[in-house]
């Protein structure tokens, strides 16, 4: 019987982009649903009945839920191919930390410069660079967080270079200017047909937020 | 086999779940109290965990591991025996959810103890909505989060079994009160029931007193 799997997502969720690099890290077939998060289809209450979120994997009728849990049952279920984590337990710990780190911090800051004004706004400049920077320290002269090769924290952080001009722009500074490192392994990531192909143009993400907000 | 080490702090509901696991798994450990790791901490922890600062600290083979339930997921891939998570994959991100539910919604279960008058007649309320969820969705008929057999779920909802009467007591005001969560009060007898938990607990009277103290500190923080 061949594997039913759909994907109910926002084309411009850095969450979502995730679940797609995974997939198509791993070659699967899917049927992709845009959720309009202003009328949430009755599939998606259904699926995510506790958060009423996207992005929600659907595996044979079985909703899976919270983006990294999804790439992490993506990467259980289909191991013969494209391993998204390490093998090494330890590796694969600090993995784990780090895209934790990922969730935990980074979009809380960068939203925090798009909802906030004066020196609310300045504080979170500051706690955002200051995020930036722990991660810059991380990634060190590695060419991926994952080491030599692409994997699990690039896979967690990468999709929110697709904001960067949204972040950039509320801002009011260069993401570049002051992690030049980050910016150049963005790039990197993106030379990989799997990103380049799930991240949506920088600019459309910008025109989305600004409807959002109503302007 | 390689040492294995515990940096942590006795009133941490966070280490509390290493200590369950690594008991539960029969793992040898050196267990290292940080004296003052809220106002003090040590080089040792600075060293170990230059990210958060924070304990749980784990270390194996002198190599760190940080945050709770990373340990967690370590050590049940690096000792299997008495495993924390089943074998199906998405029994296995049920678990996973339910587990990040718990790290996210903690701070809101939390509010009752931080707060007075009002503001904890709206925090009891909310910290009442969310255990509703968890106890009808989370664990709905089962004996456990995990089924019939504890697991990474339950050692993440864990502190509410061993520590929410405590909490209560310290605060003045009862969450969970008599008959309003019949499956959650069932679930919290069947884990303390565990012998390796019903081991570990920590000092009754010295916890009412960490707790009542920590109240303290919290009211007049927003007081100021």
């Amino acid at each position: 019987m061949a594997d039913e799997v759909v994907l109910l997502d926002l084309w411009a969720s850095m969450f979502g982009m995730r679940v797609r690099i995974a997939l198509a890290e791993k070659g699967i077939k899917y049927e992709y649903k845009e959720e309009d998060l202003k009328n949430k289809s009755p599939l998606l209450l259904q699926m995510n009945p506790i958060h009423k979120k996207i992005p929600v994997l659907i595996h044979n009728g079985k909703p899976v839920c919270e983006s990294l849990i999804i790439v992490q049952y993506i990467d259980e279920v289909w191991k013969d191919k494209s391993p998204l984590l390490p093998s090494h337990p330890y590796q694969r710990a600090q993995a784990r930390f780090w895209a934790d780190f990922v969730d935990k911090k980074v979009y809380d800051v960068s939203r925090k410069l798009w909802t906030t004004k004066g020196e609310e706004k300045e504080a979170a400049k500051k706690e955002f660079f200051e995020t930036y920077k722990i991660l810059e320290g991380e990634l060190g002269d590695k060419p991926y967080f994952g080491g030599e090769t692409f994997g699990y924290v690039d896979l967690a952080f990468v999709t929110f270079y697709s904001w960067f001009y949204v972040v950039e722009t509320f801002g009011e500074f260069s993401i570049e200017a002051e992690c030049p490192k980050i910016i150049a392994w963005a790039k990197r990531c993106l030379q990989k047909e799997t990103v380049a192909k799930t991240l949506p143009d920088q600019k459309k993400v910008y025109e989305f937020i600004r409807q959002m907000r109503g302007e | 086999m390689e040492e294995v080490k515990l940096l942590g702090s006795w009133p941490s509901p966070f280490v509390h779940r290493v200590i369950w696991a690594l008991k539960l798994k029969g793992i040898k450990y050196e267990y290292v109290e940080e004296e003052d790791v809220l106002y003090n901490k040590s080089e040792m922890l600075l060293k170990y965990n230059p990210v958060h600062k924070k304990v749980p600290v784990f270390i194996h083979g002198g190599k760190p591991i940080a945050e709770s339930i990373v340990i967690l997921e370590y050590i049940e891939e690096t000792w299997p025996q008495n495993p924390l998570l089943p074998d199906d994959p998405h029994e296995r991100a049920e678990a996973r959810f339910w587990t990040k539910f718990e790290e996210d919604k903690i701070q809101k279960i939390f509010g009752f103890l931080m707060t007075a008058g009002e503001k904890q007649v709206a925090a009891t309320k909310e910290a009442q909505e969310v255990l509703r969820i968890v106890e009808e969705h989370g664990l709905g008929e089962k004996k456990f989060f995990g089924g019939n057999n504890m697991g990474l779920a339950d050692i993440a909802f864990g502190w509410i079994a061993t520590s929410m009467e405590i909490l209560e007591q310290a605060a003045g005001v009862k969450v969970l009160e008599a008959n309003t969560f019949p499956r959650l009060k069932a679930w919290i007898q069947n884990f303390n029931e565990i012998p390796v938990i019903k081991e570990s607990l920590p000092d009754r009277n010295a916890l009412l007193t960490y707790y009542k103290a920590r109240r303290v500190v919290f009211l007049s923080a927003a007081a100021s």
